[in-house]
């Protein structure tokens, strides 16, 4: 295998190179991890080993995987887990049903569109981190702070690619449905709504990555428990196994999330899978 | 008999630009199907469109049963060159759309949605996705879309224009054995002339723009035609004349060559 | 444009009734509901002992920084990788292994790292920003139209000249809007990096705001990362039009 395509297979396939069997492809991702894995354990194993510098620094995966374990056994892992998947479960779907009701309203009423249009214009490009004080200063330290603040930043990417596919419907299948017999309420439910699915769920899927990329920072400042909270105490008492596998776990729910949403995408979506 | 449709002095222009339709008359009557013909730009699909409701006239207007018309309505189903089909919905979930959004009872859609989808050939392909379909098929489904919802007018605007030619052959008997059957007011808008010929009671030339009717044929030939008797081609070439006397003039008059008419 | 104008306008109306109407009946403590007047003398106040400036130069600095070598990293990486099959296989799986977990989450690594200077907070946004860059550059590649390709060769070009004048070209807007993309994160993220061990920067500003109970603080350093990131953003949009258009009549 050459390392770059040669002219013929660029001709056939683009860049792209042929496909992978489905076999193929599996097996080259799992030599990946496992190379990834295996190279993080030799570097730091030679740190150990050669006394570089403090291992500390540079824990290998064991070492996290036994921080987590010695977390787990003393039953306080799962409460960690729990305390940041709650917060984003209740943050996120308030956020996301805010978004979508008056994304569908917005996108579909020219009067809500004008009202709400500049208020989300004016807040969108503030960074939602530099709302977070704020929310802090309103709400308290408590779960409020941290629950409203996640509704706050997801809301904004769900809402906008909801209005997005409100607008952008082709106006030939409201033109179908019309002459079918479609009343407004009707076009609303089996026109609008169904073709706007699809960009609904891509703005879910952004939402929920962006509560677990925010939900870190606030659980950072003042929480008791939390991902977050591990990382943040990781820190102050030196136990970086902790903070990094804080971070893992925190990676692993936030691909749980986006595999969920995916399923429901497919499920819902099969037309457009096939 | 009063005529099903009635377009009485209907114009239309858009914004500021030239008229694309000016005062057009036309009478078409029940279980008639007429077809518009002409260059494109000639604004047969705008009068298309503004039967149809998606576009008010400017000034005139359209009676159906001596009712103007003031939008869309099930009462005039409509045929969509780019098909429009739901992607959401499979294909027996598309036909039974209308039925649906009227409230027809369950095992009677089943029943109509059978119907329809046998009479288009379809029934082997109820449960797919309208990705999953060719053109050819994709239109068969939006003929049976607009069939099951019993409109007594349909509206075709160049159904066939994106089918290759030996579908689109195919389609042309499919559509006059559907036609024997169901009797229909159809205004079907193409610019093929040979598909005019093969489909109309009445073939309708409209000038360029702005269009107008240029003349009108009667087609006297056998409900079942035969694309190569004699008769047919008279009547091919006799329209063929007419209409390039309109493309002619688009290409004079604007400096560019006229696509448009195939022969 | 003008429309636009006036609601952001109306916007703000809307606030000052709030803020002033709750200072007069008192629905919440005014304090907490900072008028666009608070807002504008603190900022006022800001500018004239110098410390908005200095804090705005010392955020732009850190991003810029590590911007330039994600982007530097970027590129090359994104490039390369999409013409080199086995390199690209070899990465995938590691990028799609760290990528779910929020970049945040190892913001206090890089502090142990990298101490409290600049220099974590430099790395952290150069981290932060590599991922989304470099794929977003590898797909620009990868999507170049095979059609494109075809229609080079059989006007005789060579594969140096497949990567040159066709794949490079093509891909170009693609890359761009990456760029941007990667550009826009880097003020994301920030805020978050200077609420944590740094002593300057908006971040450090805003959070200040909320340690010494000051809310118009924390609105002004709010508004400037807003109006920061739009006038970027619209720079760099000017920007790609120009650029793309030189070649893309």
């Amino acid at each position: 295998m050459e390392l770059i395509s040669t002219l013929p297979e660029l001709m056939e396939w683009g860049f792209r190179g042929p496909a992978l069997s489905r076999r193929r492809a599996i097996r080259l991702k799992l030599a990946a991890v496992l190379g990834f894995l295996a190279l993080w354990s030799l570097v730091s194993g030679v740190v150990v080993v050669a006394k570089l510098f403090n291992p500390i620094f540079l824990p290998g995966p064991w070492m996290i995987a036994d921080a987590l374990w010695t977390l787990a056994v003393k039953g306080q892992l799962w409460g960690h887990v729990a305390a940041t998947l709650q917060r984003v479960a209740i943050g996120f779907s308030t956020g996301a049903a805010l978004a979508i009701v008056l994304g569908l309203l917005a996108g579909h009423v020219r009067l809500v569109r004008n009202i709400l249009e500049p208020v989300v214009e004016l807040l969108r490009p503030i960074p939602p981190l530099a709302m977070l004080p704020l929310f802090l200063v309103w709400v308290g330290i408590g779960e409020g702070s941290k629950v409203g603040f996640i509704t706050y930043a997801t809301f904004f990417p769900t809402f906008l690619t909801t209005v997005h596919a409100v607008r952008r419907l082709d106006p030939l299948l409201v033109r179908a449905a019309q002459s079918l017999g479609a009343r407004p309420s009707q076009l609303f439910v089996r026109v609008i709504l169904p073709a706007a699915l699809p960009d609904i769920l891509v703005g879910i899927r952004l939402g929920v990555a962006l509560s677990f990329f925010v939900i870190v920072i606030s659980e950072f400042i003042g929480a008791e428990q939390g991902l977050g909270f591990l990382i943040n105490d990781g820190r102050s008492f030196f136990l970086v196994p902790q903070m990094l596998g804080a971070a893992v776990l925190l990676g692993l729910l936030g691909y749980g999330g986006n595999a969920l949403v995916r399923l429901v995408e497919r499920r819902v979506l099969r037309w457009q899978y096939l | 008999m009063t005529p099903k449709i009635r377009i009485v002095g209907v114009s239309k222009a858009f914004g500021g630009a030239a008229a694309a339709l000016a005062g057009v008359d036309l009478d078409v009557a029940e279980h008639e199907l007429l077809c518009l013909l002409g260059p494109s730009g000639c604004g047969k699909s705008t009068l298309l469109n503004i039967v149809a409701g998606f576009l008010a006239p400017t000034t005139g207007r359209v009676l159906v049963d001596e009712h103007p018309v003031d939008g869309p309505g099930a009462d005039r189903g409509v045929v969509f060159q780019e098909y429009v089909l739901f992607p959401w919905l499979t294909v027996a979930g598309n036909v039974e759309f209308g039925l649906k959004l009227k409230g027809t009872a369950a095992d009677e859609r089943r029943r109509t949605v059978a119907r329809y989808l046998d009479l288009v050939g379809l029934s082997a392909h109820a449960g797919k996705f309208p990705t999953q379909l060719s053109g050819g098929m994709k239109q068969r489904v939006a003929i049976a879309r607009a069939l099951a919802n019993d409109p007594a007018i349909i509206l075709m605007d160049e159904p066939f224009g994106a089918l290759d030619a030996q579908t689109r052959e195919v389609l042309q008997d499919e559509l006059s054995r559907i036609q024997r059957l169901e009797h229909k007011t159809v205004i079907f808008v193409t610019h093929s002339i040979r598909e005019a010929v093969y489909l109309a009671d009445r073939v309708v030339v409209m000038t360029s723009a702005p269009g107008r009717i240029k003349q009108v044929f009667d087609i006297t030939l056998p409900e079942v035609r035969d694309r190569f008797a004699p008769e047919f081609t008279h009547y091919e070439s006799e329209i063929t004349r007419v209409v390039k006397e309109e493309v002619a003039k688009t290409i004079d008059g604007h400096g560019r060559q006229g696509p448009s008419v195939h022969e | 444009m003008k429309i636009r104008a006036w609601a952001l306008l109306a916007v703000l109306v809307a606030w000052a009734a709030l803020a002033y109407g709750n200072r007069v009946i008192e629905i919440t403590n005014p304090v907490l509901l900072p008028t666009p007047g608070d807002v504008a003398s603190t900022t006022l106040a800001a500018l004239r002992d110098g410390s908005l400036p200095r804090n705005l130069l010392t955020s732009l600095a850190r991003v810029m920084e590590g911007f330039a070598v994600a982007a530097g990293a970027a590129l090359a990486l994104g490039v390369l990788a999409a013409v080199c099959g086995p390199l690209r296989a070899m990465l995938e799986p590691v990028i799609e292994f760290v990528r779910p977990i929020p970049p945040l989450a190892f913001l206090p690594m890089f502090l142990v790292w990298f101490g409290l200077g600049e220099g974590s907070k430099v790395a952290f946004i150069a981290y932060t920003t590599f991922f989304p860059m470099f794929i977003g550059v590898a797909a620009s590649v990868l999507r170049v139209d095979v059609m494109l390709l075809r229609a080079a060769a059989s006007l005789g070009a060579t594969r140096t000249d497949l990567l040159r004048r066709v794949m490079l070209p093509a891909a170009l807007p693609g890359i761009i809007v990456a760029l941007r993309l990667g550009f826009g994160l880097a003020l994301f993220v920030i805020v978050g990096a200077e609420f944590i061990g740094a002593d300057a920067g908006l971040g450090n500003l805003i959070m200040e705001g909320r340690t010494f109970f000051n809310p118009p603080q924390i609105v002004m350093g709010a508004l400037v990362l807003g109006l920061l990131g739009s006038l970027v953003n619209a720079l760099l949009l000017v920007a790609e039009r120009r650029f793309l258009n030189l070649d893309r009549p």
